[in-house]
């Protein structure tokens, strides 16, 4: 029964992952960017829905309603005044700066709300369902349902919109996208608002389950990295995959030689995984 | 030897001359500076010369600083620990080299940082040599009173700036320089004219590790206590790219007085807004990257003979 409990939490854990990563995955393919600003806003996110759990008793769920829209005029701003900037400039550029706004933004949060871990819990709490000896608690369901739920609307904007249509075309190729009228400026902003409003939303998601402090971004920050060079980059189904894999590796990782070295674990993979199989599990060029 | 690299000596050797003008503030400081003129200078190497986005600073900084405390707990000399240190870290980077760096780009920088996070959870983990969370207290090199303490390691620290300024002038008057500049400039076709790219890079990490390796050895025997989230903290890996950029990248000058102006400003920014003082970093990097890319060195072009290279 152990054996179904860890795979149970690593499927439950592994779509929250996808779901921390897609975002990242998609700014990094479409505008090249290592967007470090991922982790902050994924904290800032969930900081939004214990906000207005403690305050408005309105529920996370209700939550992802706000943070997108927010998030998405945020990342949208961003892009469009510094980062477009210095889009062209080489990695480290596009790299540093990230890191600096990061340090803004994470700075900010601490002054703001103070380092102290907080934690959102609903009243009255939720319980848990058990089928055979597997438990699983009720919150931690509907975060992954609703984890899943966004995935799979993002694989629809890319795959059914205009716009989603014209962000694949960005990634596949620059300069054809260009020629066929598309305004490349725009679909970046667009793309790195989509980003930041993933971020969010993983956020709201993940205050129902963990501890929220600004300190946490970086672990955040972390998953991303290794589930985006696991699963691959350029599709929403490598995100899952990679995700998913991630998860059982640390569930795994964890029951069978301790918690303490499962990031060792994780990092480990994902440098073995850059350099035998850098397009990850799933990798291709396109983004759907 | 030409007029920057001997500017950049002198520059050194102006350094040298503290003690006689500052207290024990003024040699901390002086101690700081020289620190992170080797890391700047160190990261440089790779970065500026070979053009790799390296962000595995912090994690030989953290290594030496282990490798150097654990050493110096079992009884060894200081001098000696630090020369262990580092031709360990040398060889340790050459070897993660040869793997590490066939990756370019942004995967290059991922795997460099994620670096930092093995060593750190490794060093976390293994509480038996190195205490773990708890940190590692380091055993005081001698009695012999603060002052000459410090005056001691600010010397210390110097001798091994001294050190790694001239191994970096040996480097860019050398064969291997010029390939470094080649593989920043077109790796593909350096490849293709008959230059063994993985062997220059692998030695530009090994050299550009060493020397930050026994910084970082030279700083756990300074302060005497260590623990995994000080000396493994990723802003070890990214204060010597912002150091390089605000001085000019590639022009070992122009890093050595980025790192000193830096300091300068954090220890401003440090005494006066302690409370956001890594938001003031962050918008002082902003600022660098959008309205001085090419860094200080870049302001007057003309003075110099060697103008600033691109990344």
């Amino acid at each position: 029964m152990l054996v179904a409990q860890v795979l149970v939490n690593a499927l439950v854990l592994g779509c929250l992952y996808a779901c921390i990563a897609i975002g990242f995955s998609l700014v990094w393919g479409v505008l090249n960017v290592i967007n470090l600003i991922h982790g902050s806003f994924i904290v800032l996110g969930a900081y939004l829905a214990w906000g207005l759990y403690q305050s408005l008793a309105i529920p996370p769920w209700y939550a992802l309603l706000v943070a997108a829209p927010l998030f998405f005029v945020f990342g949208y701003l961003l892009q469009r005044s510094l980062l477009n900037r210095v889009i062209a400039a080489p990695v480290l550029v596009t790299l540093t700066l990230t890191f600096g706004l990061d340090l803004i933004l994470n700075n900010a949060m601490i002054y703001f709300f103070k380092a102290d871990y907080r934690k959102l819990s609903l009243h009255p709490s939720m319980g848990s369902v058990s089928l055979f000896d597997v438990v699983v608690p009720v919150d931690r369901l509907i975060a992954t349902a609703s984890a899943l739920a966004l995935t799979g609307l993002l694989y629809l904007v890319l795959r059914r919109l205009r716009v989603g249509r014209a962000i694949v075309a960005v990634r596949l190729d620059r300069d054809a996208a260009v020629l066929m009228g598309v305004d490349v400026k725009s679909i970046y902003a667009i793309a790195f608002g989509f980003g930041a409003a993933l971020a969010g939303c993983a956020g709201v998601l993940m205050a129902l389950i963990f501890p929220i402090s600004p300190l946490t971004s970086s672990t955040y920050l972390g998953k991303a990295f290794v589930v985006c060079v696991l699963g691959g980059l350029g599709s929403v189904s490598g995100a899952l995959a990679g995700g998913l894999l991630l998860a059982l590796v640390e569930g795994v990782g964890s029951t069978l030689i301790g918690p303490a070295h499962a990031t060792t674990l994780s990092f480990a993979l994902l440098i073995v995984f850059l350099i035998a199989r850098p397009q990850g599990l799933l990798g291709r060029k396109g983004f759907e | 030897m030409t007029r920057v690299n001997l500017a950049l000596l002198v520059l050194i050797g102006c350094v040298a001359a503290l003690p006689w003008f500052g207290g024990a503030y003024a040699l901390r400081l002086g101690t700081i500076a020289c620190m992170y003129a080797i890391l700047a200078l160190s990261w440089n190497v790779v970065g500026g010369f070979a053009g790799y986005p390296s962000f595995a600073t912090a994690a030989f900084f953290g290594f030496g600083a282990y490798a150097t405390g654990v050493l110096l707990s079992d009884g060894l000399p200081l001098s000696l620990a630090i020369a262990a240190t580092l031709t360990a870290s040398l060889l340790l980077a050459v070897l993660l080299g040869v793997v590490l760096l066939r990756l370019r780009g942004h995967y290059f920088a991922i795997a460099s940082l994620s670096l930092v996070e093995v060593l750190r959870e490794l060093v976390n983990n293994a509480t038996d040599l190195t205490g773990g969370g708890m940190g590692l207290n380091i055993p005081l090199a001698s009695g012999s009173g603060i002052l000459a303490d410090a005056t001691f390691f600010f010397f210390a620290m110097w001798g091994l700036l001294l050190a790694t300024a001239l191994m970096v002038i040996a480097v860019s008057s050398s064969k291997l320089g010029f390939g470094l500049a080649c593989i920043r400039q077109n790796e593909t076709a350096a490849s293709m004219v008959g230059l063994n790219c993985t062997l220059y890079k692998s030695i530009a990490f090994g050299l550009s590790a060493g020397f930050v390796g026994a910084a970082g050895g030279l700083y756990a025997a300074w302060v005497h206590y260590i623990d995994p989230s000080d000396v493994f903290d990723i802003l070890y890996s990214v204060k010597p790219i912002v150091m390089a950029l605000m001085g000019g990248l590639g022009s070992p000058l122009g890093v050595v007085c980025g790192a000193f102006l830096y300091l300068g400003l954090e220890e401003v920014v440090w005494r006066n807004y302690i409370q956001i003082h890594s938001g003031v970093l962050g918008v002082l990097i902003v600022m660098l990257l959008l309205l001085l890319p090419h860094g200080l060195i870049s302001l007057r072009p003309g003075m110099l003979r060697r103008k600033p290279k691109h990344v």
